[in-house]
Protein backbone atom coordinates (compact mmCIF):
# COMPACT_ATOMS: atom_id res chain seq x y z
CA UNK A 1 0.00 0.00 0.00
CA UNK A 2 0.90 3.58 -0.72
CA UNK A 3 0.12 6.96 0.80
CA UNK A 4 -0.18 10.03 -1.37
CA UNK A 5 0.27 13.71 -0.12
CA UNK A 6 -0.41 16.05 -2.85
CA UNK A 7 -0.43 19.54 -2.67
CA UNK A 8 -2.65 21.36 -5.29
CA UNK A 9 -3.80 24.80 -5.89
CA UNK A 10 -7.00 25.05 -4.36
CA UNK A 11 -9.30 25.84 -7.35
CA UNK A 12 -7.81 22.85 -8.83
CA UNK A 13 -9.26 20.54 -6.41
CA UNK A 14 -13.16 19.19 -7.56
CA UNK A 15 -11.53 18.65 -11.01
CA UNK A 16 -8.76 16.31 -9.41
CA UNK A 17 -11.61 14.14 -7.09
CA UNK A 18 -13.72 13.87 -9.61
CA UNK A 19 -10.50 12.08 -11.80
CA UNK A 20 -9.47 10.18 -8.65
CA UNK A 21 -12.74 8.97 -8.36
CA UNK A 22 -13.12 7.86 -11.68
CA UNK A 23 -10.49 5.72 -11.28
CA UNK A 24 -11.50 4.18 -8.32
CA UNK A 25 -10.04 6.02 -5.31
CA UNK A 26 -12.52 5.12 -2.26
CA UNK A 27 -11.66 7.98 -0.46
CA UNK A 28 -9.40 10.94 0.50
CA UNK A 29 -8.92 13.36 3.39
CA UNK A 30 -8.51 17.25 2.24
CA UNK A 31 -6.89 20.28 4.27
CA UNK A 32 -6.29 23.79 3.53
CA UNK A 33 -2.73 24.15 4.29
CA UNK A 34 -0.09 27.30 3.63
CA UNK A 35 3.30 27.12 2.74
CA UNK A 36 5.72 28.23 0.61
CA UNK A 37 8.13 26.37 -2.29
CA UNK A 38 9.98 28.21 -5.13
CA UNK A 39 6.63 30.52 -6.33
CA UNK A 40 7.76 32.06 -2.78
CA UNK A 41 5.41 34.35 -1.43
CA UNK A 42 3.91 37.23 -2.52
CA UNK A 43 3.77 41.30 -1.31
CA UNK A 44 0.44 43.07 0.00
CA UNK A 45 -0.39 46.35 1.18
CA UNK A 46 -2.55 46.71 4.04
CA UNK A 47 -3.53 50.43 5.39
CA UNK A 48 -0.64 51.95 4.00
CA UNK A 49 2.04 49.67 4.90
CA UNK A 50 3.49 47.01 2.66
CA UNK A 51 4.11 43.32 4.14
CA UNK A 52 4.83 39.74 2.47
CA UNK A 53 2.81 37.47 3.00
CA UNK A 54 5.32 33.96 2.58
CA UNK A 55 2.71 31.21 2.90
CA UNK A 56 0.54 30.74 -0.14
CA UNK A 57 -2.98 28.72 0.44
CA UNK A 58 -2.76 25.72 -0.83
CA UNK A 59 -4.54 22.54 -0.40
CA UNK A 60 -3.51 18.99 0.37
CA UNK A 61 -4.74 15.31 -0.50
CA UNK A 62 -3.69 12.50 1.74
CA UNK A 63 -4.95 9.37 -0.18
CA UNK A 64 -4.55 5.67 0.57
CA UNK A 65 -4.27 3.26 -1.99
CA UNK A 66 -3.09 -0.08 -3.49
CA UNK A 67 0.28 -0.47 -4.92
CA UNK A 68 -1.38 -1.35 -8.28
CA UNK A 69 -3.62 2.11 -8.01
CA UNK A 70 -0.56 4.19 -7.00
CA UNK A 71 0.99 5.00 -10.81
CA UNK A 72 -2.38 5.83 -12.00
CA UNK A 73 -3.54 8.17 -9.23
CA UNK A 74 0.11 10.02 -8.99
CA UNK A 75 -0.42 10.52 -12.81
CA UNK A 76 -4.06 11.35 -12.68
CA UNK A 77 -3.12 14.35 -9.93
CA UNK A 78 -0.09 15.46 -12.12
CA UNK A 79 -2.38 15.86 -15.14
CA UNK A 80 -5.20 17.60 -13.39
CA UNK A 81 -3.59 19.81 -11.07
CA UNK A 82 -1.60 21.32 -13.62
CA UNK A 83 -1.87 25.00 -14.96
CA UNK A 84 2.09 24.74 -16.29
CA UNK A 85 2.85 27.94 -14.33
CA UNK A 86 5.00 27.99 -11.19
CA UNK A 87 3.46 27.13 -7.48
CA UNK A 88 1.06 23.99 -8.85
CA UNK A 89 2.38 22.19 -6.20
CA UNK A 90 4.22 18.47 -5.18
CA UNK A 91 3.03 15.09 -4.76
CA UNK A 92 4.69 12.88 -2.52
CA UNK A 93 4.25 9.17 -1.94
CA UNK A 94 5.02 7.19 1.04
CA UNK A 95 5.33 3.58 2.04
CA UNK A 96 2.39 2.93 4.13
CA UNK A 97 2.75 0.05 7.08
CA UNK A 98 -0.99 -0.63 7.68
CA UNK A 99 -4.59 0.27 7.54
CA UNK A 100 -7.49 -0.24 9.70
CA UNK A 101 -11.21 0.15 9.63
CA UNK A 102 -12.65 1.41 12.34
CA UNK A 103 -15.89 0.91 12.37
CA UNK A 104 -15.23 -3.24 11.74
CA UNK A 105 -11.40 -3.65 12.28
CA UNK A 106 -10.68 -5.13 8.89
CA UNK A 107 -7.30 -4.27 7.96
CA UNK A 108 -4.82 -3.02 5.07
CA UNK A 109 -5.92 -3.90 1.56
CA UNK A 110 -9.48 -4.36 2.57
CA UNK A 111 -9.23 -1.68 4.54
CA UNK A 112 -8.82 0.77 1.47
CA UNK B 1 -27.02 69.74 18.67
CA UNK B 2 -28.03 73.78 18.88
CA UNK B 3 -29.27 74.23 22.49
CA UNK B 4 -32.06 76.06 21.20
CA UNK B 5 -34.39 74.26 21.77
CA UNK B 6 -33.52 73.88 25.42
CA UNK B 7 -34.30 77.03 25.93
CA UNK B 8 -35.70 77.92 22.77
CA UNK B 9 -39.91 76.52 23.43
CA UNK B 10 -40.60 78.39 25.76
CA UNK B 11 -39.04 81.69 24.08
CA UNK B 12 -40.90 80.68 21.00
CA UNK B 13 -44.05 80.80 22.54
CA UNK B 14 -43.30 84.20 23.78
CA UNK B 15 -42.54 85.32 20.06
CA UNK B 16 -46.02 83.46 19.52
CA UNK B 17 -47.71 85.76 21.76
CA UNK B 18 -45.59 88.95 21.00
CA UNK B 19 -46.72 88.75 17.12
CA UNK B 20 -50.37 86.95 16.65
CA UNK B 21 -50.36 87.92 13.39
CA UNK B 22 -47.08 85.82 12.38
CA UNK B 23 -48.77 82.85 14.94
CA UNK B 24 -51.52 82.68 12.89
CA UNK B 25 -50.34 82.97 9.11
CA UNK B 26 -47.66 80.07 10.04
CA UNK B 27 -50.33 77.92 11.79
CA UNK B 28 -51.08 76.22 8.44
CA UNK B 29 -47.40 75.32 8.64
CA UNK B 30 -46.40 74.42 11.73
CA UNK B 31 -48.46 71.90 14.69
CA UNK B 32 -48.99 73.89 17.89
CA UNK B 33 -49.26 72.22 21.50
CA UNK B 34 -49.15 68.64 21.91
CA UNK B 35 -48.71 67.30 18.01
CA UNK B 36 -45.45 69.24 17.76
CA UNK B 37 -44.42 68.14 21.22
CA UNK B 38 -45.26 64.21 19.68
CA UNK B 39 -43.24 64.93 16.70
CA UNK B 40 -40.02 66.31 18.24
CA UNK B 41 -40.10 63.12 20.94
CA UNK B 42 -40.42 61.09 18.16
CA UNK B 43 -37.40 62.65 16.49
CA UNK B 44 -35.47 62.10 19.59
CA UNK B 45 -36.52 59.29 19.96
CA UNK B 46 -35.86 57.64 16.41
CA UNK B 47 -32.52 59.45 16.26
CA UNK B 48 -31.32 57.79 19.47
CA UNK B 49 -32.30 54.15 18.57
CA UNK B 50 -30.27 54.97 15.39
CA UNK B 51 -27.36 56.65 17.34
CA UNK B 52 -27.81 53.66 19.69
CA UNK B 53 -27.19 50.94 17.26
CA UNK B 54 -23.66 52.56 16.61
CA UNK B 55 -22.50 51.40 18.89
CA UNK B 56 -22.89 47.97 17.28
CA UNK B 57 -21.30 49.48 14.29
CA UNK B 58 -18.27 50.35 16.35
CA UNK B 59 -17.96 47.01 17.93
CA UNK B 60 -18.33 45.31 14.49
CA UNK B 61 -15.66 47.52 12.62
CA UNK B 62 -13.39 47.01 16.16
CA UNK B 63 -14.03 43.16 15.79
CA UNK B 64 -12.98 42.86 12.16
CA UNK B 65 -10.39 44.67 12.22
CA UNK B 66 -8.15 43.17 15.24
CA UNK B 67 -7.07 39.74 15.16
CA UNK B 68 -8.39 36.97 15.97
CA UNK B 69 -7.31 36.39 19.22
CA UNK B 70 -8.29 39.80 20.62
CA UNK B 71 -11.97 39.76 19.22
CA UNK B 72 -13.81 38.71 21.92
CA UNK B 73 -12.40 41.05 24.34
CA UNK B 74 -13.01 44.21 21.52
CA UNK B 75 -16.70 42.83 22.02
CA UNK B 76 -16.91 42.71 26.15
CA UNK B 77 -15.25 46.76 25.80
CA UNK B 78 -17.57 47.68 23.18
CA UNK B 79 -20.84 46.26 24.91
CA UNK B 80 -19.27 47.53 28.51
CA UNK B 81 -18.19 50.99 27.27
CA UNK B 82 -21.79 51.46 26.07
CA UNK B 83 -23.70 50.30 29.37
CA UNK B 84 -21.15 52.63 31.33
CA UNK B 85 -21.84 55.43 29.32
CA UNK B 86 -25.66 55.66 30.06
CA UNK B 87 -25.28 54.95 33.74
CA UNK B 88 -22.51 57.73 34.31
CA UNK B 89 -24.84 60.12 32.04
CA UNK B 90 -27.76 59.37 34.15
CA UNK B 91 -25.71 59.68 37.92
CA UNK B 92 -24.08 63.21 36.69
CA UNK B 93 -23.08 63.79 33.33
CA UNK B 94 -26.28 65.11 31.97
CA UNK B 95 -26.29 67.57 34.79
CA UNK B 96 -22.78 68.80 33.77
CA UNK B 97 -23.57 69.01 29.93
CA UNK B 98 -26.94 71.26 30.35
CA UNK B 99 -25.86 72.85 33.73
CA UNK B 100 -27.93 75.81 33.37
CA UNK B 101 -24.96 78.55 33.69
CA UNK B 102 -26.29 81.50 34.79
CA UNK B 103 -25.71 84.73 32.82
CA UNK B 104 -22.73 86.64 35.15
CA UNK B 105 -20.87 82.65 35.04
CA UNK B 106 -18.21 82.24 32.15
CA UNK B 107 -20.10 79.07 31.37
CA UNK B 108 -16.72 76.48 31.77
CA UNK B 109 -17.91 74.18 34.47
CA UNK B 110 -21.51 73.75 36.11
CA UNK B 111 -23.48 71.12 37.48
CA UNK B 112 -27.10 71.43 37.30
CA UNK B 113 -28.65 69.79 40.50
CA UNK B 114 -28.61 66.32 41.32
CA UNK B 115 -29.31 62.80 39.57
CA UNK B 116 -31.18 63.75 36.27
CA UNK B 117 -35.19 62.80 37.89
CA UNK B 118 -36.87 62.68 34.26
CA UNK B 119 -40.18 62.31 34.52
CA UNK B 120 -43.19 60.72 36.40
CA UNK B 121 -45.90 58.32 34.30
CA UNK B 122 -47.92 60.08 31.95
CA UNK B 123 -46.36 63.16 32.51
CA UNK B 124 -45.96 65.75 29.42
CA UNK B 125 -44.77 69.31 30.08
CA UNK B 126 -45.64 70.75 27.07
CA UNK B 127 -43.28 73.92 27.18
CA UNK B 128 -40.53 71.83 27.19
CA UNK B 129 -41.52 71.29 23.82
CA UNK B 130 -40.63 67.58 24.19
CA UNK B 131 -40.64 64.35 26.50
CA UNK B 132 -37.27 65.35 28.37
CA UNK B 133 -36.85 61.38 28.55
CA UNK B 134 -36.67 61.64 24.87
CA UNK B 135 -34.03 64.08 24.79
CA UNK B 136 -31.90 62.50 27.90
CA UNK B 137 -32.41 59.11 25.66
CA UNK B 138 -30.94 61.12 22.43
CA UNK B 139 -27.91 63.00 24.58
CA UNK B 140 -27.27 59.33 26.19
CA UNK B 141 -26.35 57.65 23.02
CA UNK B 142 -23.74 60.58 21.79
CA UNK B 143 -22.29 60.11 25.30
CA UNK B 144 -21.43 56.77 24.37
CA UNK B 145 -20.18 57.18 20.96
CA UNK B 146 -17.50 59.47 22.14
CA UNK B 147 -16.10 56.39 24.58
CA UNK B 148 -16.15 53.62 21.07
CA UNK B 149 -13.36 55.73 19.77
CA UNK B 150 -11.51 55.40 22.46
CA UNK B 151 -11.95 52.03 22.32
CA UNK B 152 -10.61 50.58 18.87
CA UNK B 153 -7.75 53.04 19.21
CA UNK B 154 -6.64 51.19 22.18
CA UNK B 155 -7.39 47.93 21.05
CA UNK B 156 -5.17 44.52 21.61
CA UNK B 157 -3.32 45.74 24.72
CA UNK B 158 -4.75 47.21 27.32
CA UNK B 159 -6.83 45.69 30.40
CA UNK B 160 -10.09 45.57 30.21
CA UNK B 161 -10.54 47.16 34.04
CA UNK B 162 -8.63 50.23 33.31
CA UNK B 163 -10.44 50.63 30.35
CA UNK B 164 -13.48 50.54 31.67
CA UNK B 165 -12.51 53.24 35.02
CA UNK B 166 -11.37 55.62 32.07
CA UNK B 167 -14.41 55.34 30.39
CA UNK B 168 -15.88 55.87 33.47
CA UNK B 169 -14.34 59.66 33.87
CA UNK B 170 -14.58 60.00 30.57
CA UNK B 171 -18.56 59.55 30.14
CA UNK B 172 -19.42 60.83 33.22
CA UNK B 173 -17.47 64.43 33.64
CA UNK B 174 -14.41 64.70 30.54
CA UNK B 175 -16.94 64.60 27.50
CA UNK B 176 -20.15 66.75 29.35
CA UNK B 177 -17.90 69.38 30.08
CA UNK B 178 -17.64 69.75 26.71
CA UNK B 179 -21.08 69.82 26.14
CA UNK B 180 -21.55 72.12 28.43
CA UNK B 181 -19.48 74.91 26.61
CA UNK B 182 -21.68 74.53 23.64
CA UNK B 183 -24.83 72.69 23.84
CA UNK B 184 -25.44 73.68 27.11
CA UNK B 185 -25.17 77.65 26.55
CA UNK B 186 -21.58 77.84 27.96
CA UNK B 187 -18.31 79.15 27.10
CA UNK B 188 -18.19 78.30 23.41
CA UNK B 189 -21.57 79.04 22.65
CA UNK B 190 -22.15 82.71 24.58
CA UNK B 191 -18.90 84.17 24.21
CA UNK B 192 -17.52 82.68 20.59
CA UNK B 193 -20.78 82.08 18.79
CA UNK B 194 -19.01 78.17 18.41
CA UNK B 195 -20.92 76.29 15.92
CA UNK B 196 -21.13 72.61 15.85
CA UNK B 197 -24.61 71.00 14.83
CA UNK B 198 -24.36 67.53 15.80
CA UNK B 199 -20.50 67.25 17.43
CA UNK B 200 -17.45 66.86 14.95
CA UNK B 201 -16.11 68.67 17.73
CA UNK B 202 -17.87 67.90 20.82
CA UNK B 203 -17.94 64.40 20.30
CA UNK B 204 -15.45 62.97 17.74
CA UNK B 205 -12.75 65.62 18.33
CA UNK B 206 -13.17 64.72 22.01
CA UNK B 207 -13.10 60.78 21.77
CA UNK B 208 -10.27 61.38 18.96
CA UNK B 209 -8.05 63.08 21.64
CA UNK B 210 -8.95 60.44 24.62
CA UNK B 211 -7.34 57.88 21.93
CA UNK B 212 -4.85 59.67 21.13
CA UNK B 213 -3.20 60.35 24.98
CA UNK B 214 -4.27 57.08 25.80
CA UNK B 215 -2.53 55.79 22.75
CA UNK B 216 0.91 57.85 23.48
CA UNK B 217 0.76 56.64 27.01
CA UNK B 218 -0.07 53.28 26.43
CA UNK B 219 2.45 52.51 23.61
CA UNK B 220 2.40 50.93 20.66
CA UNK B 221 1.21 46.72 20.15
CA UNK B 222 4.08 44.44 20.75
CA UNK B 223 6.07 43.86 17.60
CA UNK B 224 4.28 46.21 15.84
CA UNK B 225 7.00 48.44 15.10
CA UNK B 226 10.53 47.53 13.91
CA UNK B 227 13.66 49.10 15.66
CA UNK B 228 14.44 50.73 12.14
CA UNK B 229 11.01 52.31 12.27
CA UNK B 230 9.32 49.50 9.48
CA UNK B 231 5.62 48.97 9.85
CA UNK B 232 4.87 45.47 10.77
CA UNK B 233 1.71 44.64 9.92
CA UNK B 234 -1.74 42.91 12.16
CA UNK B 235 -4.03 42.48 9.21
CA UNK B 236 -7.70 42.77 10.47
CA UNK B 237 -9.23 39.25 11.42
CA UNK B 238 -12.72 39.94 9.25
CA UNK B 239 -13.38 42.42 6.59
CA UNK B 240 -16.62 41.76 5.92
CA UNK B 241 -17.18 42.61 9.72
CA UNK B 242 -15.33 45.70 9.54
CA UNK B 243 -17.41 46.29 6.42
CA UNK B 244 -20.72 45.64 8.33
CA UNK B 245 -20.07 47.77 11.33
CA UNK B 246 -19.16 50.86 8.53
CA UNK B 247 -22.34 50.49 6.69
CA UNK B 248 -23.92 50.17 10.53
CA UNK B 249 -22.83 53.49 11.75
CA UNK B 250 -23.68 55.20 8.45
CA UNK B 251 -27.00 54.27 8.74
CA UNK B 252 -27.02 55.52 12.45
CA UNK B 253 -25.75 58.63 11.45
CA UNK B 254 -28.85 59.54 9.83
CA UNK B 255 -30.40 60.11 13.38
CA UNK B 256 -26.87 61.41 14.88
CA UNK B 257 -26.58 64.32 12.33
CA UNK B 258 -30.71 64.36 11.34
CA UNK B 259 -32.44 64.53 14.70
CA UNK B 260 -29.76 67.03 15.95
CA UNK B 261 -32.19 69.26 14.05
CA UNK B 262 -33.83 69.40 17.83
CA UNK B 263 -37.28 69.75 16.41
CA UNK B 264 -40.22 68.50 13.58
CA UNK B 265 -43.18 70.43 14.09
CA UNK B 266 -42.93 72.32 11.26
CA UNK B 267 -42.11 71.79 8.18
CA UNK B 268 -39.23 73.87 7.93
CA UNK B 269 -37.64 71.73 10.22
CA UNK B 270 -38.94 68.41 8.60
CA UNK B 271 -37.62 69.71 5.15
CA UNK B 272 -34.21 70.44 6.98
CA UNK B 273 -34.27 67.11 8.80
CA UNK B 274 -34.64 65.78 5.33
CA UNK B 275 -31.57 67.98 3.46
CA UNK B 276 -29.31 66.70 6.57
CA UNK B 277 -29.86 63.11 5.75
CA UNK B 278 -29.27 63.85 1.84
CA UNK B 279 -25.83 65.83 3.22
CA UNK B 280 -24.81 64.04 5.34
CA UNK B 281 -25.33 60.33 2.79
CA UNK B 282 -23.24 62.61 0.35
CA UNK B 283 -20.28 63.32 2.10
CA UNK B 284 -20.39 59.62 3.91
CA UNK B 285 -20.07 58.73 -0.02
CA UNK B 286 -17.49 61.08 -1.39
CA UNK B 287 -15.13 60.19 1.60
CA UNK B 288 -15.43 56.77 0.03
CA UNK B 289 -14.90 57.74 -3.45
CA UNK B 290 -12.16 59.54 -2.30
CA UNK B 291 -10.25 56.94 -0.56
CA UNK B 292 -10.51 54.05 -3.10
CA UNK B 293 -9.00 56.70 -6.11
CA UNK B 294 -6.45 57.85 -3.40
CA UNK B 295 -5.46 54.41 -2.00
CA UNK B 296 -4.94 52.75 -5.93
CA UNK B 297 -3.04 55.70 -7.04
CA UNK B 298 -0.70 55.90 -3.97
CA UNK B 299 -0.23 52.24 -3.87
CA UNK B 300 -1.24 50.91 -6.80
CA UNK B 301 -4.69 48.50 -4.75
CA UNK B 302 -7.44 50.16 -3.61
CA UNK B 303 -7.30 49.47 0.18
CA UNK B 304 -11.04 48.25 2.08
CA UNK B 305 -10.20 49.47 5.17
CA UNK B 306 -9.14 53.05 4.05
CA UNK B 307 -12.57 53.11 2.01
CA UNK B 308 -14.16 51.88 5.17
CA UNK B 309 -12.36 55.04 7.30
CA UNK B 310 -13.25 57.41 4.41
CA UNK B 311 -17.16 56.94 4.89
CA UNK B 312 -16.62 57.46 8.54
CA UNK B 313 -14.45 60.62 8.02
CA UNK B 314 -16.83 62.19 5.63
CA UNK B 315 -19.44 61.25 7.81
CA UNK B 316 -17.45 63.41 10.91
CA UNK B 317 -16.42 66.12 9.02
CA UNK B 318 -20.24 67.04 7.34
CA UNK B 319 -21.30 66.27 11.19
CA UNK B 320 -20.58 69.94 12.27
CA UNK B 321 -22.48 71.36 9.86
CA UNK B 322 -24.99 68.80 7.73
CA UNK B 323 -27.29 71.67 7.33
CA UNK B 324 -26.23 74.77 5.80
CA UNK B 325 -23.96 73.15 2.97
CA UNK B 326 -25.20 72.58 -0.64
CA UNK B 327 -25.06 68.92 -2.15
CA UNK B 328 -22.02 69.74 -3.23
CA UNK B 329 -20.63 71.94 -0.60
CA UNK B 330 -21.35 68.51 1.30
CA UNK B 331 -19.58 66.51 -1.37
CA UNK B 332 -15.98 68.84 -0.85
CA UNK B 333 -16.32 68.69 3.04
CA UNK B 334 -16.96 64.93 3.07
CA UNK B 335 -14.43 64.15 -0.08
CA UNK B 336 -11.65 65.72 1.76
CA UNK B 337 -12.72 63.80 5.33
CA UNK B 338 -12.32 60.97 3.41
CA UNK B 339 -8.54 62.14 1.81
CA UNK B 340 -7.59 62.62 5.77
CA UNK B 341 -7.20 58.78 6.74
CA UNK B 342 -5.03 57.93 3.52
CA UNK B 343 -2.56 60.84 4.39
CA UNK B 344 -2.75 60.53 8.58
CA UNK B 345 -2.80 56.85 8.71
CA UNK B 346 1.03 56.34 7.32
CA UNK B 347 2.16 59.81 9.29
CA UNK B 348 0.78 58.22 12.93
CA UNK B 349 3.01 55.08 12.18
CA UNK B 350 5.70 56.77 10.61
CA UNK B 351 5.51 58.34 14.96
CA UNK B 352 5.15 54.98 16.23
CA UNK B 353 1.17 56.21 17.64
CA UNK B 354 -0.07 52.58 17.36
CA UNK B 355 -4.08 53.53 16.29
CA UNK B 356 -5.22 49.85 15.21
CA UNK B 357 -9.04 50.79 13.75
CA UNK B 358 -7.79 54.33 12.73
CA UNK B 359 -9.89 56.41 15.08
CA UNK B 360 -7.57 59.26 15.51
CA UNK B 361 -7.94 60.30 11.73
CA UNK B 362 -10.99 59.55 11.46
CA UNK B 363 -12.82 61.23 14.51
CA UNK B 364 -9.83 63.55 15.70
CA UNK B 365 -8.39 64.91 12.09
CA UNK B 366 -11.55 65.13 10.60
CA UNK B 367 -13.28 66.15 13.12
CA UNK B 368 -11.27 69.26 13.46
CA UNK B 369 -11.56 69.52 9.68
CA UNK B 370 -15.51 69.43 9.83
CA UNK B 371 -15.24 71.71 12.85
CA UNK B 372 -13.26 74.54 10.84
CA UNK B 373 -14.74 73.95 7.23
CA UNK B 374 -18.11 75.30 9.05
CA UNK B 375 -17.75 79.24 8.32
CA UNK B 376 -17.59 77.80 4.89
CA UNK B 377 -21.33 77.35 4.38
CA UNK B 378 -22.34 78.04 8.15
CA UNK B 379 -23.21 80.62 10.34
CA UNK B 380 -19.96 81.05 12.44
CA UNK B 381 -16.66 82.97 12.18
CA UNK B 382 -13.03 80.97 11.81
CA UNK B 383 -11.65 82.46 14.99
CA UNK B 384 -14.78 81.13 16.87
CA UNK B 385 -14.39 77.62 15.78
CA UNK B 386 -10.40 77.63 16.38
CA UNK B 387 -11.08 78.33 19.58
CA UNK B 388 -13.50 75.62 20.16
CA UNK B 389 -11.28 73.13 18.72
CA UNK B 390 -8.07 74.24 20.89
CA UNK B 391 -10.17 74.53 24.09
CA UNK B 392 -11.69 71.00 23.64
CA UNK B 393 -7.44 70.45 22.89
CA UNK B 394 -6.72 71.24 26.04
CA UNK B 395 -9.13 70.55 28.19
CA UNK B 396 -9.77 66.64 26.63
CA UNK B 397 -5.82 66.15 26.68
CA UNK B 398 -4.78 67.17 29.85
CA UNK B 399 -7.84 65.46 31.97
CA UNK B 400 -7.25 62.01 29.62
CA UNK B 401 -3.57 62.45 30.65
CA UNK B 402 -4.07 62.62 34.33
CA UNK B 403 -6.26 60.06 33.99
CA UNK B 404 -4.48 57.21 32.12
CA UNK B 405 -1.28 58.27 34.06
CA UNK B 406 -3.35 57.43 37.09
CA UNK B 407 -4.07 54.57 35.80
CA UNK B 408 -0.96 53.57 34.56
CA UNK B 409 0.61 54.19 37.93
CA UNK B 410 -1.47 52.23 39.90
CA UNK B 411 -2.79 49.10 38.35
CA UNK B 412 -1.04 49.55 34.93
CA UNK B 413 -2.59 49.75 31.83
CA UNK B 414 -0.94 47.08 29.53
CA UNK B 415 -1.38 43.00 30.28
CA UNK B 416 1.86 41.27 30.89
CA UNK B 417 4.20 40.51 27.33
CA UNK B 418 2.70 36.76 27.31
CA UNK B 419 -1.10 37.71 27.48
CA UNK B 420 -0.74 40.56 24.89
CA UNK B 421 1.20 37.60 22.68
CA UNK B 422 -0.83 34.57 23.65
CA UNK B 423 -4.33 37.16 23.06
CA UNK B 424 -6.26 39.10 25.22
CA UNK B 425 -9.34 36.49 24.74
CA UNK B 426 -7.34 33.96 26.35
CA UNK B 427 -5.97 36.37 29.27
CA UNK B 428 -8.52 38.79 30.21
CA UNK B 429 -11.82 36.95 28.94
CA UNK B 430 -11.49 33.71 29.00
CA UNK B 431 -13.49 32.92 25.70
CA UNK B 432 -12.13 32.91 22.60
CA UNK B 433 -14.22 34.35 19.59
CA UNK B 434 -13.58 31.51 17.04
CA UNK B 435 -12.47 28.72 19.55
CA UNK B 436 -11.79 26.44 16.86
CA UNK B 437 -11.28 22.76 18.10
CA UNK B 438 -12.06 23.35 21.49
CA UNK B 439 -15.12 21.38 22.86
CA UNK B 440 -16.71 20.72 19.83
CA UNK B 441 -18.44 17.44 21.00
Amino acid sequence: MKFIIAIIKPFKLDEVREALGALGVAGMTVSEVKGFGRQKGQTEIYRGAEYSVNMLPKVKLEIAVSDELMPKVVETIQQTASTESIGDGKIFVLDLMSTTRIRTGETDETAL
Amino acid sequence: MKNIIKYGAPALAALAIATPAFAQEAAADAVGGGTAYILNTLLFLIGGFLVMWMAAGFAMLEAGLVRTKNVSTQCLKNIGLYSIAGLMFWVIGYNIAYPGFDESSLGLFGVGGTIYSMQGVGEADLDTGYSVASDWFFQMVFCATTASIVSGTLAERIKIVPFFIFVTVLTGIIYPVVVSWEWGGGYLDSVHGFSDFAGSTLVHSTGGWAALIGALILGPRLGRYGADGSVNVFPGSNIPLATLGTFILWLGWFGFNGASQLAMGTVGDVSDVSKIFVNTNMAAAAGVVVAIIATQLRYGKADVTMALNGALAGLVAITAEPLAPTVGHAIIIGGIGGLLPVIFVPILDKLKIDDVVGAIPVHLVAGIWGTLIVPWTGDATFMGQLVGVLLTMVWVSVASGIVWFILKATMGLRPSAEAETNGLDIHEIGVEAYPGLANQA
